[in-house]
C-alpha cells in the first residue's frame, strides 16, 4: 500500500459551532464567539474574555456512566470523534483488529476534573477524592477514553507540546499510518476554563486584559494585546489513501503531505530563532515549493513580538505578501492543542469550497509585509495550505496539507 | 524497525536519577545488590492516607548542578529531566559544542507532569481549598510551565542546545517507553540525528497518593515499607509510588560509530497497542500486549527465542501480574518459561511514566554487564505467575536481546525491543 495519508474524516467542537457545518457557516460569516467568562465570575483577575462553547449538552451525545468520570475537554473530544468517524463514513470496531489507532495532543489534560479533586483534597480530605481522579485529568486521558469508545486497538499515542502540539499528534498519526496502520484518529481538544486554569494561564503574561469582544485578540494590529484563550478543538480521521479507495470513503478532504518541528534557542541566545526552519523543512517534506502553497493559517499570538517573528518567517519563506495569510482563530480564541487541528478543518474547507475565512477584527499593522485576509472572506483557489503552531517554551510546528486531487 | 536498508538507532548515552543510589552508577548498584530503596514517605505526613510507602529520591537540585533560578521555575520532574538528561549527554561523550541544534531534538516522557508543584500551588492559592476563585497573587510566576509539560521538553532542549523536534510524551505509565520509540522514529525518518529522549516523573504528593487510594491501586502494606512492593509474589497488593528519570542520548547508527562513540544497544523495535477496555482495568488474558510484543519483534527482525531478558512491568497489583504473564507466553511461547523476566519496581517503586525510561536504562545496563536484576521480595510466587522471575538475587547472564514492556491506565500496552546492533544486524 501507499503510505500517503488523507484526511477523510472531520469533526469539530468549536466555540463558534458544534459540528463542521455549524463552525463553517459562522466562519465564514465571521460570527465570533467571544465574550465574557460564564462558567465562573471572571470578574477578580485581570482577563475576563474567553471563546466558550455554549449549548453543548454532553448527556444528549453521551452515556450516563461517562460522565461522572470525564472532565468538560474529554466530553467534547468523545463527540469529536464520533462525528469524525460519522463524517467518515465508517464504524471503527467493525474494522480490522488493531486496525485504528489514536493519537491526540493534550495542553493541560482535565484541568477543571483536577481542580476540583484538588479542592476536596485539601478542603475535605484525601478520602473525598474521586475514584477517577487517578486518570480523569491526565494528559492522557482523551487517547484513552477515545480508544476505549470506538474499540481502537491501534497504536496509540499522545504529546504535549503546547500550542504546537496539535500538528505535531497529526504528525505521529502520519507516521503510523506510514508504518502500515489503516486509519487513526487525531487531532486535539482542549478546556481548561475554570478558575484554576485561568490563574495558571494568566501567569504566561500571554492573555489580553481586554474587555471588548471585538477588539480583544487582534493578531497582526498595531492594538495587538495578548489572546483570548478559547475551548474545544477538533479530531480528524486520518487514512491510508488506498483504503480510502478501496472502502469508498464519502469524501477526501485532502492529504497531510508535509510537516516539520523545531525549538527555538533559549531566551538570551545569539541564535535565531526557528519558525522559518520549520516552514521550510514542512515545504522540503511535502515537495512542494513555496510559490505552491495558497494560505497560510497563522499561529497569529497577538503578542507584538511573536506577531513580529511570525511575519518575518512567512515574508522570508514567500515573499512580500506574496501568499494570503488568515487566523480565523480570532472568532473562537486561541485553543491551545485544539487550536492547529481547527485550522487543519477550515484549511480543508477552503480547499473544498475555494474560500479563505477571514481575520476578524484585525487590521493589519504597517510594520508587517504580510497579506492577511481581513474583513470578509476571501474566494480563491486552494490546493495546499500551510497551517502553523506555536507553544509556549518556543515550540514550532509547520504542516503542509495538499487537496487529494493534485 | 528501518530495516536492512533504513536508518538504524541506538543508545549511546544513559543517564538515571532513581531512588536509592546517585546517578546511573548508584542505580545500577542498588538494582544488582538486589537492595529496595523504598520506605515511609517523607515529603508530607502520610498517614491520613491508606498507603503511606514510596520510593523516593534523595536529590539535591543545587548539588546536582542547577543554578537558583532553574530550580526557582521548574517542578521536582523537570528538575529530574535536566540533571539526568546532562548526565546521559555526558555518558555519551558528545561535545555539547559539536550537536547540530538543528539537527538535535527531545523527547521527554512524563505521565503527570508537574503533578507536585501543581498541588502544592493549588494548596495555596485556594488557601486550603477554601477558596473557589483562587487567588493569582500567591502563585508562583511559572505556574504556567506546571500546567503544561511540554516545559520539559523545553528545559532540555535548553540544557542541551537543542533546536530539532521537540515534545513531550504523556501516555500515562507507557510514556517512558513511548518516548523512546517516539524518539528512534524521528531518527529513523530522517528529522533528527541525535535525540536526547527519556521520561521524568515526581507523583509522591498528596493529590498522587489520595487517587490511587481511592481506586486501592497502591500498597497498604505500611508496617514494612522495605518489602512493600511485591512484584509476583503471591502476598502482593498493589504498587509502591516511586519517582524519577532515565534520560538516553538516541544516535543514528552510522554517526555514532564514525566517532567511536560507546554504543549500548539498538531501538531494534517498538509498539503500543491499546486494549480499548477500561481505563484501569486489564482483561487476564494480555492479548493486546502480546500483540505489541509480536509487533515490536517483527520490526526488530527477531524471533521470540532471540530475547534472552525480559524487563517487566511487574507493577505488583493483582491484576498487571498475571496480565503480562499472560502476554508473554501468548507471545513468546515456550520461550516465555526459559527466559529470565524482572521487575525492577520491586527496588525502585512506580514512578508512572518515568519508570519505562528507568527500565530501559536497566536493560541495556543488563546488556552491558551480562546481568539481570532480580525481582526482589518474592518469596512465594503466585501460582498463575509461573515464570522465572529471577528472585531476590541479580543473575550473570549473557545478554544480547531485551524485551521490556509497560502497561498503563487509558489501555496503552508498549514493548521495546533493545538488542546489540551487531546481533540485530546479523539478521
Amino acid at each position: 500500500m501507499s503510505s500517503r495519508a488523507v484526511v477523510t474524516g472531520l469533526g469539530v467542537v468549536a466555540p463558534t459551532g458544534l459540528g463542521l457545518a455549524d463552525y463553517w457557516a459562522a466562519t465564514l460569516a465571521g460570527r465570533g464567539a467571544i465574550g465574557r467568562v460564564t462558567r465562573f465570575d471572571p470578574s477578580p483577575y485581570a482577563s475576563r474574555l474567553a471563546g466558550e462553547i455554549h449549548g453543548f449538552e454532553a448527556g444528549e451525545h453521551l452515556p450516563g456512566r461517562l460522565l461522572p468520570q470525564t472532565d468538560r475537554m474529554t466530553r467534547l473530544a468523545l463527540v469529536g470523534a464520533d462525528w469524525a468517524f460519522a463524517d467518515a463514513g465508517v464504524v471503527p470496531s467493525e474494522l480490522p483488529d488493531y486496525d485504528v489507532g489514536v493519537i491526540t495532543a493534550s495542553h493541560s489534560g482535565g484541568f477543571e476534573f483536577g481542580q476540583n479533586e484538588l479542592r476536596a483534597l485539601w478542603s475535605k480530605g484525601g478520602q473525598y477524592v474521586s475514584a477517577y481522579q487517578s486518570f480523569a485529568w491526565f494528559y492522557a486521558v482523551n487517547s484513552g477514553q477515545i480508544s476505549i469508545r470506538g474499540g481502537l486497538r491501534g497504536p496509540s499515542s499522545v504529546v504535549v507540546s503546547d500550542q504546537a502540539g496539535g500538528l505535531d499528534a497529526v504528525a505521529q498519526a502520519r507516521r503510523q499510518i506510514r508504518k502500515g496502520t489503516s486509519m487513526v484518529i487525531s487531532g486535539a481538544v482542549d478546556a481548561s476554563i475554570c478558575p484554576w486554569g485561568w490563574v495558571a494561564q494568566l501567569t504566561s503574561g500571554r492573555l489580553t486584559t481586554s474587555d471588548d469582544p471585538e477588539r480583544a485578540y487582534l493578531p497582526f494590529d498595531d492594538r495587538a494585546s495578548g489572546h483570548v484563550p478559547g475551548e474545544g478543538g477538533a479530531l480528524l480521521v486520518l487514512e491510508n489513501a488506498e483504503h480510502a479507495l478501496e472502502r469508498g470513503a464519502p469524501q477526501v478532504y485532502g492529504e497531510i503531505a508535509g510537516h516539520a518541528s523545531t525549538v527555538d534557542p533559549r531566551p538570551g541566545s545569539d541564535r535565531a530563532p526557528t519558525l522559518q526552519r520549520a516552514v521550510e523543512l514542512a515545504l522540503a517534506d511535502a515537495g512542494l515549493a513555496p510559490d505552491d502553497i495558497d494560505v497560510v493559517f497563522a499561529d497569529a499570538a497577538a503578542v507584538p513580538d511573536l506577531d513580529r517573528a511570525e511575519a518575518e518567517a512567512i515574508t522570508k519563506v514567500f515573499g512580500v505578501r506574496a501568499v494570503p495569510v488568515t487566523a480565523p482563530k480570532t472568532m473562537t480564541g486561541r485553543l491551545y492543542s485544539g487550536a492547529a487541528p481547527l485550522d487543519l478543518a477550515a484549511a480543508f474547507l477552503s480547499m473544498r469550497d475555494g474560500v479563505i475565512p477571514p481575520t476578524t477584527g484585525s487590521t493589519l499593522s504597517p510594520d508587517y509585509d504580510i497579506d492577511l485576509v481581513t474583513g470578509a472572506p476571501r474566494p480563491h483557489a486552494v490546493r495546499a495550505a500551510l497551517v502553523l503552531a506555536r507553544g509556549q517554551g518556543g515550540f514550532n510546528s509547520a504542516m503542509v496539507v495538499r487537496s487529494a486531487h493534485h | 524497525m528501518g530495516g536492512a536498508h533504513g536508518r538504524r538507532v541506538v543508545i549511546t548515552g544513559v543517564g538515571v536519577t532513581a531512588p536509592g543510589g546517585h546517578g546511573t552508577k548508584g542505580f545500577w548498584k542498588l538494582l544488582t545488590d538486589g537492595r529496595t530503596a523504598t520506605r515511609r514517605i517523607s515529603f508530607f505526613d502520610p498517614s491520613p492516607f491508606r498507603s503511606q510507602v514510596a520510593a523516593e529520591v534523595d536529590f539535591d537540585p543545587e548539588l546536582s548542578g542547577l543554578t537558583p533560578q532553574e530550580i526557582r521555575r521548574m517542578d521536582r520532574a523537570a528538575q529530574f529531566a535536566v540533571v539526568t538528561a546532562r548526565e546521559a549527554v555526558a555518558d555519551s561523550g558528545l561535545e555539547f559544542a559539536a550537536l547540530a541544534p538543528h539537527r538535535t531534538g527531545v523527547t521527554i516522557g512524563s505521565a503527570v507532569g508537574a503533578t507536585m508543584g501543581l498541588d502544592q500551588e493549588y494548596r495555596t492559592v485556594s488557601d486550603g481549598g477554601r477558596l473557589e476563585l483562587v487567588d493569582q497573587a500567591y502563585a508562583v510566576p511559572h505556574l504556567y510551565n506546571y500546567m503544561v509539560p511540554s516545559s520539559f521538553a523545553t528545559e532540555v532542549a535548553w540544557a542541551v542546545g537543542a533546536e530539532g523536534p521537540s515534545t513531550v510524551v504523556s501516555t500515562g505509565c507507557t510514556s517512558g517507553l513511548d518516548a523512546v520509540g517516539y524518539a528512534a522514529d524521528v531518527i529513523r525518518e530522517g528529522s533528527a540525528d541525535v535525540m536526547i529522549a527519556g521520561a521524568a516523573d515526581a507523583p509522591i504528593s498528596p493529590i498522587t497518593v489520595a487517587c490511587f487510594d481511592a481506586i486501592k491501586a497502591t500498597t497498604p502494606r505500611n508496617d514494612d515499607p522495605q518489602h512493600a512492593s511485591r512484584p509476583f509474589d503471591n502476598s502482593r497488593n498493589g504498587f509502591v509510588l516511586g519517582e524519577g528519570s532515565a534520560v538516553f542520548v538516541l544516535e543514528e547508527l552510522e554517526s555514532a560509530r564514525r566517532r567511536g562513540a560507546r554504543i549500548y544497544a539498538e531501538v531494534a523495535g517498538f509498539a503500543t497497542r491499546s486494549n480499548a477496555f477500561h481505563m484501569t482495568g486489564l482483561r487476564p488474558d494480555g492479548k493486546e500486549m502480546a500483540e505489541a510484543i509480536r509487533v515490536a519483534l517483527d520490526e526488530a527482525r527477531l524471533a521470540p527465542q532471540d530475547i534472552d531478558y525480559i524487563n517487566a512491568h511487574g507493577s505488583g497489583t493483582k491484576q498487571n501480574d498475571r496480565h503480562e504473564t499472560a502476554a508473554f507466553k501468548r507471545s513468546l511461547g515456550d520461550h516465555a518459561y526459559r527466559t529470565p523476566v524482572s521487575s525492577i519496581k520491586s527496588m525502585v517503586g512506580h514512578s508512572l511514566g518515568a519508570i519505562g525510561s528507568i527500565e530501559v536504562a536497566a536493560s541495556v545496563l543488563a546488556m552491558a554487564h551480562d546481568v539481570v536484576p532480580p525481582t526482589a521480595n518474592l518469596h512465594n510466587p503466585d501460582p498463575e505467575c509461573d515464570l522465572d522471575y529471577v528472585p531476590l538475587t541479580a543473575r550473570e547472564w549473557k545478554t544480547d536481546a531485551v524485551l521490556s514492556v509497560g502497561s498503563g491506565f487509558g489501555g496503552f500496552q508498549s514493548a521495546i525491543v533493545l538488542a546489540s546492533p551487531d546481533r540485530a544486524g546479523a539478521r
